[in-house]
């Protein structure tokens, strides 16, 4: 019980602290940023229960007005702009990242990766582009182009996710969560 | 940490922070319903008129606040312009900056302690599954753990940097993530040892 609660919390911190890391700008001036490593990593290590649990325990700290996302964003005005999809789809992003780690008995390695692909990026962006249709009146097909920008910089974050989280089974195999 | 409250004090400031959640959740509602660009202009006028009232130091912190919204405000503006169909993007625009500066009104002019407790309250009818001692031990954790973890990457960053010339980068995170996970199995037994967490 207190183990899952402390590591609840300590990946709600690690979510906050990747968004202090500066941004990088990829090759064609597109800023990443390494918060959405964190959701891969909560859902990876931590399972999909308590995966999702850590990232809505993020997000209430920053609706309740704490800096936290990535820029200094935070407080209620970030779920009332059009980037609101990406929040929601934060936990479910986490839980199916999880899922999959849990249930694929593959080797750490490519499971956490395709955890991190599946939940990081397939599952957010369908959020994140429903979100930004809804909000800006446009169609799904005309938002998705937008989403492009985000692959690569996803890409490599899901493969250091997958990395990370390998390191982590080596090490401490019993705060592998996600396989206990 | 510092939060998103405004150090310029407001009458709104006094006001408690369940009322003007409230008004809040009627307003956006209104907004969402609301498809003629002239309303929602004069809705945006509102919410800036509050904020003018704030005085000087409170206005531009509000607009800081609104900054990270200008790539949406280009592109709609951008697109609309092209298609010529200007009252769309005027209601898309002046619905997203209204719904926002709102939004960001409460946030600036609520504590941090007021809005966890009406946290508390919204969280209490999952007191059976979630008690509520244990949801604000959990934010008291994160709060507590942001520093210490910022703190272990800032060590094992200057660990390599006095081992080589190169930048540490992503190399720092595994070993960061294996002292935070001790940490975390350390604050745990502690927990454990002073009753558990409720």
């Amino acid at each position: 019980m207190e183990r899952s609660l402390t590591h609840i919390a300590l990946f709600a911190a690690l979510i906050a602290v990747l968004g202090f890391v500066p941004q990088m700008t990829l090759p064609g001036g597109v800023p990443i940023t390494a918060q959405s490593m964190g959701i891969m990593l909560c859902g990876t290590v931590l399972g999909a229960r308590r995966g999702a649990l850590a990232v809505l325990l993020f997000l209430a700290l920053v609706a309740l007005g704490l800096p936290l996302l990535s820029g200094g964003r935070g407080g209620l005005g970030v779920f009332a702009s059009p980037s609101v999809g990406f929040l929601i789809g934060f936990p479910i992003a986490a839980f199916v990242a999880g899922l999959i780690v849990e249930r694929w008995r593959a080797p750490i390695l490519p499971a956490a990766t395709a955890g991190a692909v599946m939940g990081g990026m397939v599952v957010l962006y369908a959020f994140g582009a429903t979100g930004w249709a809804l909000m800006l009146g446009k169609s799904l097909a005309e938002v998705q182009v937008f989403l492009l920008a985000f692959v690569p910089g996803d890409l490599i974050k899901a493969v250091l996710a997958g990395l990370v989280t390998q390191a982590i089974a080596t090490a401490r195999p019993g705060a592998l969560l996600s396989r206990a | 940490m510092l939060t998103l409250t405004s150090p310029h004090k407001t009458a709104l400031h006094a006001l408690p922070a369940g009322r003007k959640l409230a008004v809040l959740a009627v307003f956006t509602v209104v907004l969402f319903a609301l498809n003629s660009p002239v309303a929602l202009g004069m809705a945006l006028g509102g919410v800036a008129g509050i904020y003018a009232l704030g005085g000087g130091g409170f206005a531009r912190h509000g607009l800081r606040m609104l900054w990270p919204l200008w790539p949406f405000v280009a592109v709609v503006a951008l697109w609309h312009g092209w298609t010529g169909e200007l009252q769309t993007g005027a209601v898309v625009i002046l619905r997203m900056l209204a719904a926002v500066a709102a939004a960001n009104l409460v946030t600036m002019t609520t504590r941090l302690s007021d809005m966890m407790a009406v946290m508390e309250r919204l969280a209490r009818p999952l007191s059976p599954v979630l008690p509520p001692r244990r949801l604000a031990l959990a934010v008291a954790l994160v709060i507590r753990f942001i520093p210490v973890l910022s703190d272990r990457v800032a060590q094992i960053s200057d660990a390599w940097q006095a081992r080589s010339a190169r930048r540490a980068g992503w190399r720092v995170v595994a070993p960061a993530a294996w002292a935070a996970l001790d940490d975390a199995e350390r604050v745990a037994e502690a927990l454990r040892a002073r009753g558990g967490a409720g």
